[in-house]
């Protein structure tokens, strides 16, 4: 995964709170292998009216190109299915504004590029006066934690392991690589000092 | 001296492998679980070529396409297909499989306890936000996505920055018709569905310690519908009961030294949370979900709220669940026709919830059709020699075999379009059980006696003079 320090695209806004993951990738789309793309699952039910037509006046219908989205509190909150961020990052969406977000989405979202910034309520607004009629350009700058739009500075926050990661591209699994003597003697102390720990052996 | 320290701090220390200087910890992974939705994570590690670091603690279940009918011939591929992935990746990596047909099949978070792989001072990791469930025993456990579920297979450890701690102590006596589930949804009503984000609970207080296993993991399964990844409860002479001759269990030697060191798990006295809370069981009433998220719930003898009565951030996403659930402020929730019923999942689909609603189903009968899943194949056996499939069949509900089923609707088990349902399971949110669904959670007597009325309904005057 490639790693980023900014990114400049179109901030669009969905002012709803608890986006939940549900919304964000109905479970029936679940099956479908990654290969194949999440991003025309994004918000499936949202954006249609009743008919299953795409509804015009909904922001990511009209404005398909939008790389960064504003949303309400508690977005992403809900189940631990990594395919809601899928969902995101395959619609070509690399950040997420929002008051707050649901731990888990959070974490899935930094495992995939996707950057979850976090704004105070001041911060929200300043943002929402920016794009509420029309989407703006923004430049997001993760080595400052700053997001420029019209003429606007707004700083949001992440969890510095966070950043780091999305800047680095990191991938845990190699990460973790550098430990392995460290989880042997671990595995090895805690099979000695709690052996109850493993599953008795059935017959 | 050392500082007196809260269960969360001596589990994590218990599990810590190693602290990085940004404060984020590796920490040792005691039992992974994987289901069908898995099959991502599998893709990630097969893709690098590596093999499951810890197969024997590595433990998969068909739960979330689990067909609840005419399992031996499954007509959905996709849903075939699923479950197809999840036993070529059991049987590459050599995995012990609850497959369909196993008699120990069930719903992932109510087999890893009832098969005693939950365990008091594990850490549990599942693909699955509802891990908080195994909490219950005084484990640390959580749910991960994808990444981290590859992670967990190709490492068995997880990267994890420390929760803040919160206490939400629950004293008092709950009344009668007031379950674990009217706790969750008093709390969560209360302090909102991001109110513990970034938090581990820890339940205490007199209400809590008089709950059963049962209750206890009902109360941490919806942990994460507060915001919360960890739910958990101290283990006591009820844990032990629970576990005690359990197939993975410790026996023995093993089981004693064991119980020796589950003795000091307990937060200790004078342990400081980062938040407390504290509620009055007296004061819980049985509670309904009335919008689109877990916090929009109120006690059943409540009038629909009116969402220019509620704090503005709250107000326009109540107006939009009112119109989604076709509902009109000021009318009572008590008395709102439903169409169909469902008890069942990882929150409400133990043989004590089976028990529950058959209290009040007895005898009586089902205005409105509903489905009732059993949360294992066991639970389904137990609930069958206790007669209690009969009551429900009499009464004209489904009886069906276990797995998520409607609670997320994946092996096709839905609510149609524009269907109210009053459902034991743990989101309402819009879509959940289908495609335009209306869901009401309430407790499993709540939704038996939906059942019988044909509308949301107050247990407590159905329960008079039954033993429950």
């Amino acid at each position: 995964m490639a790693g980023w320090h900014t990114h400049q695209g179109q901030a669009i806004c969905l002012p709803v709170a608890n986006v939940d993951t549900d919304q964000l990738i109905p479970a029936r789309f679940m099956s479908v292998s990654r290969a194949d793309g999440y991003g025309d699952y994004l918000l499936y039910d949202m954006r249609r009216d009743a008919t299953g037509a795409l509804r015009a006046d909904f922001p990511l219908n009209a404005h398909p190109g939008a790389s960064v989205i504003l949303a309400g509190r508690n977005f992403g909150s809900g189940s631990s299915r990594e395919a809601a961020v899928y969902a995101l990052v395959d619609a070509g969406i690399r950040a997420v504004i929002a008051p707050s977000f649901g731990d888990i989405f959070a974490a899935n979202a930094v495992n995939n590029g996707l950057l979850p910034a976090k704004v105070d309520d001041e911060g929200y607004a300043a943002v929402e006066a920016a794009v509420a009629k029309d989407p703006q350009s923004i430049t997001i700058d993760l080595d400052a934690r700053r997001l420029t739009i019209d003429a606007a500075t707004i700083h949001f926050t992440i969890d510095d392991s966070w950043a780091l990661k999305l800047k680095n591209g990191w991938d845990d699994i190699d990460l973790t690589r550098n430990y392995c003597e460290a989880i042997a003697a671990f595995k090895v102390n805690r099979s000695q000092t709690a052996t109850w720990a493993w599953p008795a052996e059935v017959e | 001296m050392r500082p007196p320290q809260t269960m969360l701090d001596k589990l994590w220390a218990a599990h810590e492998v190693t602290r990085r200087e940004d404060g984020v910890s590796l920490l040792w992974v005691d039992r992974h679980l994987v289901h069908e939705g898995s099959h991502h994570a599998f893709a990630k590690i097969s893709e690098r070529d590596l093999p499951v670091a810890e197969p024997g603690l590595t433990f998969a279940v068909v739960d979330h396409y689990a067909p609840t009918r005419n399992r031996s011939k499954i007509d959905a591929p996709q849903i075939a297909r699923m479950i197809d992935t999840l036993r070529d990746n059991a049987a590459a990596h050599g995995l012990r499989l609850y497959d369909l047909d196993d008699p120990r099949q069930g719903i992932v978070h109510v087999v890893g306890p009832e098969e005693g792989l939950t365990l008091p001072g594990l850490l549990i990791n599942c693909g699955d936000s509802h891990t908080s469930t195994h909490g219950a025993f005084g484990t640390l456990a959580f749910g991960i996505g994808a990444t981290e579920v590859a992670h967990v297979l190709a490492t068995q450890t997880v990267w994890q920055r420390k929760p803040r701690s919160m206490r939400i102590s629950v004293e008092g006596t709950l009344g009668a018709g007031v379950t674990a589930k009217d706790i969750a949804l008093g709390w969560i009503a209360r302090l909102g569905t991001d109110g513990a984000q970034g938090h581990a609970v820890e339940y205490a207080g007199s209400a809590i310690r008089g709950l059963s296993m049962e209750g206890r993991m009902t109360l941490c399964n919806l942990s994460i519908e507060g915001g919360a990844r960890f739910g958990m409860v101290a283990p006591d002479e009820t844990t032990l009961a629970y576990l005690k001759g359990r197939r993975f269990a410790p026996k023995g030697a093993e089981w004693q030294a064991a119980c020796v060191s589950w003795a000091s798990l307990a937060s200790d006295a004078g342990a400081r949370f980062d938040r407390e809370v504290t509620l009055d069981a007296s004061e819980i009433s049985p509670t309904v979900t009335w919008g689109t998220s877990p916090e929009q719930a109120l006690p059943i003898r409540t009038p629909i709220p009116d969402p220019a009565s509620l704090p503005p951030h709250k107000a326009e996403a109540a107006r939009a669940a009112l119109e989604y659930m076709g509902l009109k402020t000021g009318d009572m929730l008590e008395g709102t026709p439903v169409d169909q019923v469902f008890i069942g999942s990882c929150t409400n689909g133990r043989i004590e919830d089976l028990r529950a609603a058959a209290a009040v189903l007895k005898g009586r009968k089902a205005r409105v059709p509903g489905l009732i899943s059993p949360g294992s194949a066991r639970v389904k056996a137990q609930a069958e020699a206790e007669g209690l499939d009969r009551i429900f069949i009499e009464a004209g509900l489904d009886w069906v075999a276990s797995g998520c089923s409607m609670c997320v609707g994946m092996n096709g088990d839905l609510v149609g379009e524009g269907k109210r349902c009053a459902s034991s399971t743990n989101r309402n949110f819009k879509g959940r059980q289908g495609r335009g669904a209306r869901t009401h959670l309430m407790s499993p007597a709540m939704v038996a006696a939906a059942a019988v009325t044909g509308e949301l309904t107050d247990v407590r005057p159905l329960l008079v003079g039954r033993v429950t």
